[in-house]
């Protein structure tokens, strides 16, 4: 069990997400960087699906009733056991007792404190996850508050400890210039209802992400992006990643916590491999949007994809797992 | 992209388009958008393909819009034209789906705080308040697609006279049970929180409760009329 000792709002248990309601209108929530997450698993020999507690305001401490296997994934956290500090990525032996306290990373956005297990709320349909505008999943469908009991699930010991290459350190370095993060997009439904001195510009500015941003959606600011007429369109599917552009001019990306429709313009899309980028971003910071297209996209989720598959390779090489290694070698 | 994928400039507007319109949104959904107006007979041509579509095995998820469908593909597929191609087979092959669906009698209290915007609807109108309440509640609603927050139901079925565009500015905090307008489209708000449409009246009934075993009271295809149980001006 996990005992929250202090935590402002906005922090809740995310899972990959919730799938398949999405025709009942409940949108998939999960955690904003789903590599993380998995990276977190992989270290800690949890199924594939386990929840963490995804944070996103510091400080954040929780005391361990029991001692347990932990890492902490996400963004580069600065991490305190009991007076002893460790790096994020990396597994840690917990001891009953101790108290581990997350400061604000100085890279990233979000941090994901796995545990051995998982965290082990109901799963609702289907999924761990926090639906915070329906009221449930997570933790009483809500943010985690001071004093929250949160159980854990039964997970594999580790043998050894290791750590792991944030995925930042392993994929393609796309940021255009220092301070500013690059995203790869695809142009979408209504791109070519924006005229082309509109459609240069979005490509080629440096949105600010504004403090009106959250697991919902990010507002963009910058200037406006407007189509060449206003358009009432009528209500049709959104996934996290698509950019709509409101009355107002200023983009907007859905994210994790989206609805399931939307009415507004969509210029683009940012793609499924780039997501997590986007869920590292924090208030403030610049992004820039690349053009890609499907193939591009593709390829770039293989990526993704080889990372996981190689950080789970070497763990269970770490873990003295023989048959993992000779499937390896094989 | 695809062929059909967007508006070429000067093309005017999508609405005069004869044929469906098809594209991409990332790598992984595929947005079908039918051509013409919002009629039930389009909704109901939207509804075959949404079932054909679920016997695929590479979507994972079909999200029903109004007059338009998203496949979620269970991952990227390689030549997203052959999906394409698929779909518009379908739409031209495939009949109207008639659902039957259930009868719902939903007593509505009309106006007052909790439907302030009945003054604004019928200023657009150019109705008076009783009007657009009695042409309200004279239709017979169809539930065409459930999205946006759990449970909510886009309703088919709203007399032109009283359509109303959404507001510029959205109520902050409009109550669960809202009955609404926005555009063509009727609905009663679903949860409690920011609201763009325009607020009519009011209904206690609870749309959505995960614990249930069918979580939305609403599905597809279902029915709805309005009736009056009280008017408050």
């Amino acid at each position: 069990m996990i005992t929250v000792l202090q935590t402002p709002p906005q922090n809740t248990v995310q899972d990959l997400g919730r799938f398949g309601y999405r025709e009942l209108g409940v949108g998939t929530a999960g955690a904003m960087d789903g590599v993380a997450l998995q990276a977190g698993n992989i270290l800690l020999g949890n199924q594939h699906g386990a929840a963490a507690l995804e944070i996103q305001t510091f400080p954040f401490v929780v005391r361990f009733d029991e001692a347990c296997f932990v890492t902490v994934t996400g963004g580069d956290a600065k991490l305190d056991l009991s007076g002893q500090s460790f790096l994020p990525w990396t597994l840690k032996r917990v001891e009953a007792g101790q108290t581990l306290s997350v400061g604000r990373p100085a890279v990233g956005a979000r941090v994901y404190l796995c545990v051995q297990g998982g965290i082990d709320v109901p799963a609702i349909l289907g999924s761990r996850s926090t639906q915070l505008r329906g009221g449930f999943g997570g933790f009483e469908g809500r943010f985690l508050e001071l004093g929250d009991v949160l159980k854990t699930g039964d997970g594999p010991m580790r043998h050894s400890l290791y750590g792991a290459l944030p995925p930042g350190q392993r994929l393609e370095q796309l940021d255009p210039e220092k301070g500013i993060i690059g995203l790869r997009a695809i142009p979408a439904t209504d791109y070519f209802r924006f005229p082309e001195h509109a459609r240069h510009r979005f490509w080629n500015t440096d949105w600010k992400i504004s403090p009106q941003s959250n697991r919902t959606g990010y507002r963009l600011k910058g200037e406006k992006v407007l189509p060449d007429k206003a358009v009432e369109l009528r209500s049709y599917g959104v996934v996290p990643g698509i950019i709509q552009v409101p009355p107002s001019g200023e983009p907007i990306v859905q994210m994790a916590d989206a609805n399931t429709a939307g009415g507004y313009p969509r210029i683009a899309s940012v793609i499924e491999a780039d997501l997590w980028r986007l869920g590292q971003a924090p208030v403030g910071a610049r992004i820039r949007f690349i053009p890609c297209d499907h193939a591009e996209g593709i390829a770039a989720m293989r990526a993704v994809t080889s990372y996981l598959c190689d950080l789970m390779q070497v763990t269970g090489l770490y873990q003295g797992e023989r048959n993992t290694l000779s499937r390896a070698i094989s | 992209m695809l062929r059909d994928m967007a508006v070429e400039p000067g093309d005017g507007s999508m609405e005069q388009k004869t044929v469906p319109s098809l594209s991409m949104i990332g790598t992984r959904a595929m947005l079908f958008e039918a051509p013409g107006d919002f009629t039930l007979a389009q909704q109901r041509r939207i509804w075959a393909l949404t079932e054909a579509s679920r016997e695929r095995h590479d979507v994972a998820e079909v999200i029903v819009g109004v007059t338009n469908l998203m496949l979620v593909f269970s991952q990227a597929p390689e030549d997203p034209e052959i999906v394409a191609d698929w779909l518009l087979k379908a739409w031209d092959m495939l009949p109207e789906r008639h659902i039957k669906g259930r009868l719902f009698e939903i007593g509505v209290q009309y106006g007052g705080e909790l439907g302030e915007d009945l003054f604004h609807v019928a200023e657009h109108a150019c109705l008076s308040r009783e009007e657009v309440i009695s042409l309200h509640h004279g239709a017979e609603y169809t539930v065409c697609a459930l999205g946006s927050v759990p449970g909510f139901g886009y309703l088919h079925g709203l007399d032109p006279r009283i359509a109303t565009p959404r507001k510029s500015v959205p109520s902050l905090n409009m109550l669960a049970g809202t009955v609404t307008i926005g555009g063509m489209q009727a609905g009663i708000s679903a949860l409690t929180g920011p609201n763009g449409w325009n607020s009519i009246g009011f209904t206690e009934i609870s749309l959505f409760n995960p614990e249930r075993n069918s979580p939305s009271l609403f599905a597809m295809g279902d029915r709805i009329r309005f009736y009056p149980e009280s008017i408050d001006l």
